[in-house]
């Protein structure tokens, strides 16, 4: 991993000199906390509604209502959000040139991607260090059930990593950006929404489907469950992209 | 050291380079000259390990190019062609990203980093952001990043290209100042530059080698012709008549000279070393007042043009190849 530091260092200072980093992280917080002011306000009616109907208020809590939702919502909006990150990573490089100098120096290829990797999962993460002002904010006034909300977390932590793995592999084929984010979007719709048609086919095809699926894997840990199938498949589909990632960096070496 | 046995590169089915050997030793700067699209990039770039040759052996050092890439890397400076930079960071920053990915040392990357700006002159502008400097300016980084942690094996692409004259001198006085224990491969357009800077020259054309020597032994064997400028006193029509009739002579240019009554010749002789001195005899024995006899030595330039044009003819291609785009 020689050279990681370099490269890591690099790309995070790539990511704050320039306004991405900041109009990401700020439509980011801005939208989830719309999502969770509805939330809250939405708890806060039908609370009062139940105050008049004890059938009803036991059933209603502060994870089904808001933390829940919120986390599904948080993870539609890093859908959108991921591939503004990575798709800069490698095209950028390759269209001003700088990619040929790049290689050239002692870095080994393996700190190359993990170095541009990182540096995007460490603006995940602050990302999602922001939004845990929400549950924070929560347990001021009531108590929310802080094993759910972690258990959830790190599923938006692993479902935004696999995608950031799937975008910084694509950004390594084209030398547009655009036509990486589009791409990456494309994908990771694709890989999110493949479970849906699992009923409509058959029933081995629909199985297999519902294995590649993230919607599927990530239900568990919205559930406060850490289960070894769903975190080996985010594991997996991380270092598999990551693979064709330094498959695709030698192709360019060969290709010149 | 540089060693290059047999060292083909394919794109698709095109050959950029076919069986390209040469040898540079250790202390040697080595100009790279050829046409545009003759090989000269693509060979680099295999020195560099930045893209591995089809067929053939590069050795760095000792080192194999292919299996000892990351090793030879940490011994090299490259500055590609059109020197590319990341404009949003500053001089600095960029300086120091390029000495910790070379594995500078933290103690004395900040020094290392202020030595190479101090050696090419960027100290002034290390504060500023890349996007906002000059032509001249940004060679200067593209060449500084190169020198950082000292490399003992330099590769430049070009390196005076775009610059004013007062820059292009300011380069190759830095160029020509590196301790003589490193290896320099550098490749140009501009001839005379190559005359003043390298030890010797290879002439690449259509991914083939088609000379290797220094620049005066090249200029010595490819000179086919010794030509002389004669400016003497005497009517025109007695004078053409002296020369044309003068052993040797292939060719003769008259010109009325800058004042009346004088005459001017530019002479072309297949190589006969004694043209000046004969010539000096005859307009002297005629009795002419000589006003200047100077004999014209072959350029570089015309020994480049001599042999690409030479080798486009015996491949008969129909691509004349444009001389006067290579000066």
């Amino acid at each position: 991993m020689h050279g990681f530091l370099a490269v890591f260092r690099k790309e995070m200072s790539n990511f704050f000199v320039s306004p991405i980093a900041y109009s990401v992280i700020a439509i980011f917080l801005l939208v989830s906390g719309f999502f969770f002011w509805a939330n809250v306000s939405f708890m806060s009616l039908i609370s009062l509604q139940a105050a008049s109907n004890p059938m009803i208020a036991q059933r209603i809590n502060l994870t089904d209502v808001v933390i829940r939702p919120l986390i599904q919502n948080m993870a539609i909006i890093l859908l959108f959000v991921m591939p503004l990150l990575t798709m800069r990573l490698f095209s950028e490089e390759k269209k001003s040139g700088t990619m040929e100098l790049l290689l050239t120096y002692p870095i080994d290829d393996t700190a190359f991607v993990f170095g541009k990797f990182l540096a995007a999962v460490a603006l995940l993460l602050i990302i999602l260090v922001g939004t845990f002002s929400f549950p924070i904010l929560l347990a001021s006034v009531a108590q929310p059930d802080f094993g759910v909300i972690l258990s959830a977390y790190l599923g938006l932590f692993l479902m935004g990593a696999a995608f950031m793995a799937m975008g910084t592999f694509i950004s390594s084929l084209t030398e547009n950006q655009i036509v990486a984010a589009a791409i990456s979007f494309g994908a990771a719709l694709l890989f999110w929404v493949l479970s849906w048609t699992s009923s409509l086919v058959g029933e081995s095809t629909g199985g297999v489907l519902r294995q590649l699926s993230i919607l599927e894997h990530l239900e568990s840990f919205n559930k406060g469950i850490l289960s070894a199938p769903d975190l080996s498949f985010f594991i997996l589909f991380i270092a598999f992209f990551l693979f064709l990632c330094l498959r695709s960096l030698e192709t360019h070496r060969w290709r010149g | 050291m540089i060693e290059v046995e047999k060292l083909t590169k394919y794109y698709g089915r095109l050959a950029a380079i076919k069986d390209v050997s040469f040898r540079v030793e250790s202390g040697e700067i080595v100009g790279f000259l050829g046409p545009n699209g003759a090989g000269k990039t693509t060979t680099m770039r295999i020195l560099t390990c930045f893209s591995p040759a089809s067929s053939g052996k590069a050795t760095i050092l000792g080192m194999d190019a292919l299996d000892d890439s990351v090793k030879i890397r940490s011994q090299l400076g490259y500055l590609p062609e059109n020197v590319p930079l990341y404009e949003w960071m500053r001089v600095r920053a960029y300086l120091e990203f390029v000495a910790r990915a070379k594995a500078v040392s933290s103690q004395i990357r900040r020094e290392e980093v202020d030595r190479v700006a101090e050696s090419v002159g960027l100290s002034q502008v290390m504060g500023m952001l890349i996007r906002h400097l000059s032509r001249g300016f940004r060679q200067r980084v593209g060449l500084a990043q190169a020198l950082i942690g000292n490399p003992p094996v330099l590769i430049l692409d070009e390196p005076t290209i775009g610059l004013d004259p007062k820059q292009i001198w300011e380069i190759r006085r830095l160029i020509k100042g590196f301790s003589r224990n490193r290896t320099v491969i550098l490749s140009t357009h501009i001839l005379p530059e190559v005359s003043e800077i390298c030890d010797r020259v290879i002439i690449i054309n259509k991914g083939t080698i088609i000379a290797e020597d220094t620049p005066a032994n090249l200029i010595r064997s490819y000179g086919k012709f010794s030509r002389c400028q004669l400016e003497v006193a005497a009517p025109e029509g007695e004078v053409k008549q002296l020369l044309s009739g003068f052993d040797g002579v292939n060719s003769v240019k008259l010109t009325s000279g800058p004042e009346e009554g004088r005459v001017s010749a530019l002479i072309e002789a297949s190589s006969r070393p004694d043209l000046c001195p004969a010539l000096a005899r005859a307009v002297t024995n005629k009795g002419w007042d000589l006003f200047e006899l100077r004999r014209l030595h072959a350029s570089l330039e015309d020994v480049f043009i001599d042999l690409v044009t030479e080798e486009a003819e015996e491949e008969a291609s129909a691509h004349e190849i444009n001389g006067k785009e290579v000066a």
